[in-house]
């Protein structure tokens, strides 16, 4: 029997603002325990919520570029349910009449095209933490979370292996980043995800009993559970069993997804509209408003950057994935007009060191030592002649390390290539007259030496030498 | 009957409630003079009325996105039933 899988995501992205959704507390994330609550947020009786106006615009927004109907009416719903990290007893989410309905992303899976459809964007404050193992016989909560506006968006069935899963999240956290409404950190919890799996008989168009798996903290669980979650599934109805409708929770260690039996959340949540908060009036005036600030995304630049400065698709693809890098690209070209080698160093050197240096996970641009304008230079520098390609590695590294300018460090480490045929002549005939025994050994015929004394030639000059005219002093000596 | 004990109770349950028995009952038949007033009320003339989501009649009540709350831990962790530090405390979740 052959299976088709069918897998459905629900992301939680935190909107990106400075306050909570229903209240002036500040949504830092790393402050010490329970510092960004109140009253509202804290869940004491008397309190009434206000919601923050960019929390509406952001999820217009969000809509907007993924192609959603906004709603012209929309209502806050309580979600009623007990969890220590939930101090109202119910959170306040939406439930009939969304913000956005219907909408899409477009993918593209190993060169393919594929079209994810999104069913719903609605706007919800987050909950609290708990911490369970610090202590032995209670738990801790810490309410700084509680209240900061998320954005859950929801997709229809539509993708079919753990790949699509992959693509879709990567291609939404993009587009999220370029609307600058979440700023994408998986680590930090600002971007989660939730799937549904379910196995069906191939060609049946009834979907199989699914199940929901919890805790996919990067892309790589994302891929991983689905692929074990497929594996399970697979195996539990090709043995005659059945496939249990429930919750499970990925297991990052072991590698595995687990049974929640948890009565608390038994999906009983009773929702109702809120009476706290007032309804919104969407008009088209505040959607249009809101329409003429979508920036260029992703999709667009890479497209862009390929006629307009030539790049290749892969390398274009990879500058355009991030926003803030696509303009620190565009900044140094036009600083400096050579795309090719301004790529070139931002997949390679730069992405390294930010990886080594653990800022891959929010690759922070305003944390990058090195500004656009210091990188242009340098690719200056060598294309001019000033310095050798190979040096260029070591101004580079130097930049990183002191945040200098390429200039300053040239000048400071005399890095400067030597391109005064006066001086690489009197550099070569030293090494022809230490090297004696070599010169004879090319002079009879043993080629490969003539590389020997050109690294010696670079070695006495420490690198700064222009290797294309110690090549061509060296052979005319020789030879003469 | 429009609501059994059997619901009061589920519905109990979801609330973390713990009623006695003769309590259940009395609910059950007190919930159920609710339901058949809502009937009552399901014999007008809705036709053409669009459905309301609020009682009152304002709409887009917005704040702009400014941090205006001092932290002040101190003064809510008192009105805490047990705290741990700055945390609150609650007894042990087992997941
Ligand atoms: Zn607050």
């Amino acid at each position: 029997m052959s299976y088709e899988t069918v897998i459905g995501l629900e992301v939680h992205a935190q909107i990106l603002t400075e306050s909570k959704i229903f209240c002036g507390c500040s949504t830092r994330f790393g402050e010490a325990p329970n510092r960004n609550t109140c009253p509202v947020c804290m869940g004491f009786p008397g309190v009434l919520p206000v919601l923050n106006r960019k929390v509406v615009e952001h999820t217009i927004r969000t809509g907007l570029a993924t192609h959603c109907a906004i709603a012209r009416h929309s209502r806050w719903a309580r979600k009623n349910y007990f969890y220590p990290d939930l101090p109202k007893g119910y959170q306040i989410s939406q439930y009939e009449l969304p913000l956005c309905t219907g909408g899409h992303v477009d993918v593209s899976v190993d060169g393919a095209a594929k079209r994810v459809r999104l069913t719903r964007i609605h706007m919800e404050e987050d909950a609290g933490k708990n911490i369970h193992d610090a202590r032995g016989d209670h738990s801790l909560v810490d309410l700084n979370r509680a209240g900061v506006p998320l954005m859950e968006i929801v997709s229809e069935p539509d993708m079919r292996n753990p790949g699509e899963a992959g693509e879709y999240l990567r291609t939404l956290r993009s587009i999220l980043e370029y609307l600058e409404v979440c700023d994408g950190n998986m680590e930090e919890g600002s971007f989660r995800c939730d799937a549904n799996v379910s196995l069906r008989e191939a060609g049946n168009e009834e979907l199989g009993v699914k199940v929901e798996i919890k805790n996919l903290n990067s892309f790589k669980a994302v891929e991983k559970a689905l692929e074990y979650e497929i594996r399970r599934q697979g195996q539990a109805l090709s043995e005659g069993g059945a496939v249990v409708q429930e919750t499970r929770l990925w297991d990052p260690d072991a590698e595995v997804t687990r049974s929640m039996r948890s009565k608390e959340h038994a999906h009983d949540y009773r929702y109702f509209p809120d009476p706290d908060l007032l309804p919104l009036e969407i008009d088209e005036e505040w959607v249009d408003e809101i329409r003429a600030t979508l920036p260029e995304l992703a999709r667009e630049r890479q497209n862009r950057f390929v006629e307009e400065y030539g790049l290749p698709a892969y390398d274009a693809d990879i500058v355009t994935q991030r926003r803030d890098v696509a303009e620190y690209f565009e900044a140094a070209v036009k600083a400096h007009a050579n795309p090719k080698a301004i790529a070139n160093w931002l997949m390679g050197d730069l992405f390294r060191v930010l990886k080594e240096r653990r800022l891959d996970a929010a690759l922070r641009i305003e944390s990058w030592p090195v500004a656009a304008a210091d990188l242009a230079r340098m690719v200056r520098l060598v294309d001019e002649g000033t310095i050798s390609g190979k040096l260029a590695k070591t101004v580079f590294n130097e930049m990183m390390e002191t945040g200098k300018g390429p200039d300053a460090i040239v000048k400071e480490k005399g890095l400067e290539q030597v391109s005064d045929t006066g001086a690489l002549d009197a550099a070569v005939d030293e090494v022809l007259a230490a090297c004696a025994a070599q010169v004879e050994e090319y002079r009879a015929g043993k080629e490969k030496v003539f590389g020997f004394l050109v690294g010696q030639v670079m070695k006495a000059t420490r690198g700064k030498a222009n290797p294309q005219m110690v090549n061509e002093i060296l052979r005319g000596k020789l030879q003469g | 009957m429009k609501i059994t004990s059997e619901e009061v109770r589920h519905v109990a349950t979801l609330a973390r409630l713990d009623l006695a028995q003769d309590e259940q009952e009395r609910l059950a038949g007190e919930l159920d003079r609710i339901l058949e007033y809502m009937d009552k009320l399901n014999e007008l003339d809705t036709d053409g009325v669009e459905p309301l989501s609020h009682a009152v009649d304002v709409v887009n009540v917005l704040r702009p996105d400014r941090v205006v709350n001092q932290p002040r831990t101190e003064d809510l962790l008192r009105n805490a039933p047990a705290r741990d530090d700055d945390f609150l405390s609650v007894p042990k979740i087992i997941e």
